[in-house]
């Protein structure tokens, strides 16, 4: 008996913490979002909190979208994404298969320096690396962001290497008898089996882009030209910045993509992080 | 007698198609390794010894900058700042450990749960700068909370302003951020153990805190380990809250913070890169510390019971081995 209300407890002690923790991890975005909804009149005289009238209306978002040029930034945050996805892929898969495959003085060395360069704060780093931007004539450049945003990064390359290593060497000994050379093998046998492994680091390594906002503001400072979705919410910054309705209509637009990728790919972004950690 | 090979011969060959392939394969990650990294890391050390911009002449100066470093309070005065982020840490790792210590066990709606709190996790910085701002600013969300609770709206402090109570607030948004991402990460590392040995303590009449005790707690520790340490480091290098929230005022600016200001607002490259130095040390020592430190701990732990250790081992394979498998699949 006593045991049983015990074990009652603890559950409803189990549900009461899930939607305590729940709901602060909800508020600040849900409070932006009735926000977003409000008229400036309703803003000024009603509580935040309060629900706005009009459910529809869209004028702080269509408003905030051309003040702050988000189509423009859209159209750059895109064109970023796309480049380093392809060549972040291209690069890392190669290397990772490089770094299973063969046995060679110098791999466990590459893998120590890709391992150290991880642990370095990049706020810190920022500051050598922009005299370097500024040499190779990157500042103001999509395509500088983009070969500096390349740089492959250790916990996309450790997924791959787990999967290479899950894949049976035999595999590449068939190839091999069949007069395949390295690079057949490579984009012919193994590239396709390494679909699931290139999904999970795209989705990780695509929100991890659209979201940077450091470097870009940094390097692409023409914020007219160059802005991408992060950084375009800097217009907001000075005399926009009490107009929170408006704000509010531009920090939800900017976070729909990263929520409609994990409404539909929680598993592999879940998956992704714990592969990357538990190596990493 | 074996003829000496031409260099086409030998390109055709085995020997030559592997190497060839590794040269086209490293030669591009290991030049924007170099370019992006190594080269900076030496730059930023030869810098340190120099009174510099990014544009214009130079001088040298010696040991002058890391001697300001320690000096001028606003530099290495910062780093105590880093403790109310260490704090933040450690209530994170506790609140994730809770809620995957729940999660990973049948829970009505458990997936939505998790989804909302891990969300927070992908919102770019920039917003969350704005949606904080929002949130603390007098009489809008949190004081609205706090209201509904029964709290008077005129006892309540500025939340970013109140230098008594700002920097605790910059950390509860980093709280607020990442407790979901670590507790995926930990329900991940709780799922690898083999579910029979859940079946088997249930089975001794263990209870939950038992279970969780001698059965979640052995065989995730690695993963918290790694998070203490990376949560320390983490907390003496904070950045991201101020930067996004505050700018650093009003007494919110961290080491990071301060050295980002001092490099690209001042362009006082020199000190900067000094600063980056030293604290890139302290963190090289914090680490190695650490990890001598859990090496020390853990091992007394082991030879508790080295039999239980060894089954635990045992089944922890047991149950990667059989992820692995299902990976390929």
């Amino acid at each position: 008996m006593l045991n049983k209300i015990g074990r009652g407890l603890l559950t409803v002690l189990k549900y009461l913490s899930l939607l305590f923790f729940s709901f602060v991890a909800v508020i600040p975005v849900v409070s932006c979002f009735i926000t977003a909804f409000k008229t400036d009149v309703e803003y000024q005289t009603t509580n935040v909190m309060t629900m706005p009238q009009n459910w529809l209306n869209f004028e702080n978002f269509t408003s905030a979208f051309q003040k702050a040029g988000m189509g423009k930034a859209f159209i750059n945050s895109a064109i970023i994404l796309v480049c380093v996805l392809f060549f972040s892929v291209m690069i890392g898969t190669q290397l990772a298969y490089v770094l299973n495959r063969f046995k060679f003085f110098g791999n466990t060395i590459i893998r120590a320096l890709f391992l150290f360069a991880s642990q370095l704060p990049g706020v810190a780093m920022q500051i050598a690396v922009y005299e370097i931007m500024y040499k190779l004539g990157f500042i103001n450049s999509l395509l500088g962001y983009i070969v500096m945003m390349c740089g492959t990064d250790i916990i996309a390359i450790y997924i791959y290497i787990q999967f290479f290593e899950n894949i049976d060497y035999s595999l590449d000994e068939s190839a091999i008898i069949d007069g395949a050379n390295y690079f057949t093998i490579f984009y012919k046998v193994l590239f396709p089996l390494l679909k699931p492994a290139i999904v999970t680091s795209c989705i990780l390594k695509g929100v991890g882009t659209y979201n940077e906002y450091y470097c870009a503001s940094l390097y692409l400072q023409d914020k007219k030209k160059y802005a991408t979705v992060a950084t375009s919410l800097y217009t907001f910054v000075g005399p926009l910045g009490s107009k929170y309705n408006l704000i509010c209509a531009g920090v939800i637009i900017s976070l729909l993509p990263a929520l409609i990728v994990f409404i539909l790919c929680q598993k592999q972004i879940y998956s992704g992080l714990t592969a990357g950690a538990v190596k990493g | 007698m074996k003829r000496k090979r031409t260099f086409k011969e030998w390109i055709k060959s085995r020997d030559g198609q592997q190497v060839l392939v590794m040269f086209a394969f490293m030669v591009i990650p290991l030049l924007l390794l170099f370019v992006f990294t190594y080269l900076p890391f030496g730059k930023m050390f030869s810098f340190s010894f120099y009174n510099m911009k990014y544009v214009g002449a130079r001088k040298f100066v010696g040991l002058k900058n890391y001697i300001k470093v320690f000096q001028r309070d606003d530099c290495f005065g910062a780093l105590k700042l880093s403790l109310y982020y260490m704090l933040g840490s450690v209530v994170q790792l506790a609140i994730a450990l809770y809620l995957a210590t729940i999660l990973s066990f049948k829970v009505k709606g458990g997936a939505l749960f998790k989804g909302f709190m891990f969300f927070p996790f992908l919102i770019n910085g920039i917003a969350i700068g704005f949606i904080f701002k929002f949130f603390y600013t007098r009489g809008f969300v949190f004081d609205t909370v706090l209201t509904w609770c029964g709290f008077n709206l005129e006892n309540l402090p500025y939340w970013l302003k109140d230098q008594r109570i700002n920097n605790y607030s910059l950390v509860a948004t980093s709280v607020w951020r990442y407790f979901g991402q670590n507790m995926v990460l930990f329900i991940g590392a709780i799922m690898s153990v083999d579910s029979e040995l859940y079946e088997a303590a249930m089975l001794d009449g263990a209870n939950r805190f038992q279970q969780f005790r001698y059965i979640i707690m052995p065989s995730i520790k690695t993963i918290i380990t790694l998070n203490v340490i990376l949560s320390i480091t983490g907390s003496l290098s904070a950045f991201e809250p101020p930067f996004v929230i505050t700018d650093g005022a009003n007494g919110t600016g961290t080491y990071f913070i301060v050295m980002h200001q001092i490099a690209h607002t001042q362009q006082k490259v020199g000190l900067a890169s000094a600063m980056a130095i030293v604290l890139l040390v302290i963190i090289f020592v914090v680490t190695i510390l650490q990890k001598l430190f859990f090496k020390y701990v853990f091992r007394n732990a082991e030879d508790e019971d080295p039999r239980a250790a060894k089954r635990r081992q045992k089944a922890i394979e047991r149950s990667i081995r059989r992820q692995g498998r299902k990976e390929i699949c």
